[in-house]
């Protein structure tokens, strides 16, 4: 095992955040940490198919930065790994879990499932099998947003954030489009959840430079690491990067130190993981480290904290029904959303 | 009437849609100040801007993909392989991202995007650049896959396939961008799913498309003076292949011969040869003949090059012998 690497320090003196909002925040992050225990229980129990990629321990990253985005409006960019970015963008957790469910009330129809979650009305653009490809994509809507600003003259500005993982960045889409971005100053962020794995490849042996921020400098972009089990600062980041996308000064590269609390997908049986690493970083919960921030500073008490977990738990359940309850696809269907027409 | 080689044709397409839709933009390698490797988008940096005609990396896997996120988020990007080939880095995001997400988003997404550019064999380019992609992404779901063969098809195509709201793979071919013809005056666009009746004939019908459809009226004079009589068919769209007109002419023939540029194993030809057998198997009176290119890679030698692909004595000889029953 590698030695871990610090952690950068946050200045918490800056923290500026209204209860209403931290309730938001927090209630995100529980939503995404028992929907995906949820799924556990159900794929288990042969409700849910194929590779199912959960996100437990990553919370901090999906709801720090979306939720910091403007809902229906921002485009979110996903992987494989996309439930829980689905449910930050606004994607109602029964439309979520009926497509894993491969229903036809499901976000992408029952046709896309675990790792292809998309909805365009919450600017979803998507949840992509193939590592990296994603990065592209969203890097057109970037432009797609810049083209409308200074090619159509529109008030406009709209943001892209694009999520992928450690093992992404060894792709070169990763540099084409860091390249591209900041040569166009798109209004972009890339967010690397580096969670240390890329399934058994450990990322130090995966990458000449571990530290991925850094590589933003040589497309002379900004790049920033945060500790992406602090909500607060992964906030902190994406509020700057956002704010600086939106004024037209460019993309951000941001590098968000976390962990998956389990396998790679619930079919991994995680067994390369040594377990003083699982216990560094368990330490580390995201959603305990912000309650504790929310109740020693008076801002949410903890049976208003409880409330919530008790209503994301109702909602969950509530989700699983509906998923339950709702049709297949119809037979008849099976070559609709081919073409545009249909 | 103004004869028109085909790169104006194409880029008057382009033009006049840019003109129209402000929300179509072209993208690529060398599009802009250069104009185009073929002078396909010449002048057009110059009229709508750094941002409309976008001068791209050679990246091209990214910028493919870029232009599936821009066509997902409302424009309508035409991309420019700068060689089709070129386009093979690109294949996951034609196949995965173009190709098949509008399906599995479950028809959240659509893809309006053109992807075109030369294509096939030139005049000794290497294996490289005389790639035939129409075959490799024949299978792919979602994609409309059309070739144009001449400047009047070229720009009437290239129009419908910028206002088509899926993804068409559009295939120029390298050695017909200096075909000339008189086009109209007037506004036209033509149908991406209808073949071309090049010529009228009862005795036997010759499928084919793109270049190999001048190797094909190159043929004729010796045909009609061999005294046959053929239909000559440009399929246009080879995917979806347009399968009624096709049929209508094999009802009146009952002999097929296809004549194409792609590789036999796997290409186009085989898949209409497929359909033909299919759903028109009472027609025929002989086997479905399948004039293809040689199943290697092409090489740079000329005389090796042109013993690769069909030339018109094949077609003159192969009408001929399913003519008198020798195939
Ligand atoms: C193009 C491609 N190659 C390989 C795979 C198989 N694969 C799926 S996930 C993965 C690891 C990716 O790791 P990382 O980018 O760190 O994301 P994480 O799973 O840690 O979220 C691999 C190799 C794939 N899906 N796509
Ligand atoms: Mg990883």
């Amino acid at each position: 095992m590698a030695e871990e690497r610090t952690l950068p320090k946050f200045d918490y003196s800056t923290v500026k955040i209204s209860k209403e909002e931290s309730l938001i925040y927090y209630e995100d992050m529980v939503l995404g940490r028992l929907f995906e225990d949820k799924c556990a229980e159900m794929y288990y129990r042969g409700r849910m198919f194929g590779f199912v990629h959960l996100y437990n321990g990553q919370e901090a990253v999906s709801s720090g930065i979306v939720k910091s985005l403007r809902p229906d409006q921002d485009y979110v960019c996903s992987t494989y790994r996309d439930h829980v970015h689905a449910l930050s963008s606004g994607v109602p957790a029964k439309e979520v879990m009926a497509e894993l469910f491969g229903k036809v009330t499901g976000c992408s129809k029952g046709r896309g499932g675990s790792m292809h979650m998309f909805s365009e009305p919450h600017k979803l653009l998507g949840g992509y099998a193939f590592v990296a490809e994603g990065i592209p994509v969203a890097t057109g809507t970037a432009y797609q947003s810049m083209y409308r600003k200074k090619a159509l003259g529109e008030d406009f500005d709209q943001v892209t954030v694009c999520f992928f993982g450690d093992g992404a960045s060894n792709n070169g889409q990763f540099f084409e489009c860091l390249n591209m971005a900041a040569l166009w100053k798109l209004p972009i962020l890339y967010v690397v959840e580096n969670n240390k794995w890329a399934i058994g490849m450990a990322h130090e042996r995966a990458t000449s430079q571990p530290e991925i921020y850094k590589k933003a400098s040589v497309f002379n972009m900004e790049g920033y690491e945060v500790d992406g089990m602090d909500l607060l600062a992964v906030r902190d980041v994406a509020q700057k990067a956002i704010a600086r996308a939106r004024a037209g000064e460019g993309p951000t590269l941001i590098e968000a130190l976390t962990y998956r609390f389990r396998g790679h997908s619930l079919a991994d049986p995680d067994e390369l993981r040594d377990p003083t690493e699982k216990e560094f970083w368990n330490a580390r919960d995201p959603i305990k480290k912000f309650a504790t921030y929310l109740t020693e500073h008076n801002i949410v008490s903890q049976s208003e904290l409880d409330t919530i977990d008790k209503k994301v738990q109702q909602d969950i359940e509530e989700a699983v029904e509906f998923a339950e309850a709702s049709p297949e696809p119809d037979k008849s269907e099976l070559y609709r959303y081919i073409f545009a027409e249909d | 009437m103004a004869e028109t080689l085909m790169f104006n044709a194409l880029r008057q397409a382009i033009d006049e849609e840019m003109a129209k839709d402000d929300k179509v933009f072209v993208l690529g390698e060398d599009v802009g100040q250069y104009g185009g490797s073929y002078k396909v988008t010449k002048g057009l940096y110059e009229k709508y801007g750094e941002f409309r005609v976008l001068d791209t990396p050679i990246a091209e896997n990214s910028f493919t993909g870029m232009a599936v996120g821009a066509a997902m988020s409302g424009l309508r990007p035409i991309i420019e392989g700068m060689n089709m080939g070129f386009l093979l880095l690109a294949f996951n995001q034609i196949a995965n991202n173009a190709g098949m997400m509008r399906y599995t988003s479950g028809g959240n997404y659509k893809i309006p995007t053109v992807i075109r550019g030369p294509g096939g064999v030139g005049r000794q380019l290497g294996a490289e650049h005389s790639q035939r992609l129409e075959a490799y992404f024949q299978a792919v779901p979602g994609l409309k896959i059309v070739a144009c063969s001449t400047a009047y098809n070229a720009k009437g195509l290239l129009k419908s396939a910028i206002r088509d709201d899926n993804p068409v793979l559009f295939f120029e071919h390298v050695l017909l961008y200096n075909h000339k013809e008189n086009l109209p005056d007037y506004e036209y666009t033509l149908p991406l799913n209808k073949a071309e009746i090049v010529r009228q004939g009862k005795d036997v019908t010759i499928l084919t498309y793109s270049r190999m459809r001048h190797h094909c009226t190159q043929a004729l004079k010796q045909i009609e003076k061999d005294g046959y009589d053929p239909e000559i068919i440009d399929l246009i769209s080879l995917k979806p292949l347009d399968m009624e007109t096709i049929g209508e002419s094999i009802r009146k023939t009952h002999r097929v011969i296809i004549v194409e540029e792609c590789m036999k194993t796997g290409g186009i030809g085989a898949e209409l040869t497929a359909s033909i057998k299919y759903q028109l198997f009472d027609e025929l009176d002989g086997p479905v003949v399948r004039l293809s290119s040689q199943d290697i890679p092409t090489p740079y030698n000329g005389t090796l090059e042109r013993l690769t692909i069909v030339q018109p004595e094949q077609i003159v000889e192969a009408v001929s012998k399913i003519m008198n029953n020798q195939i």
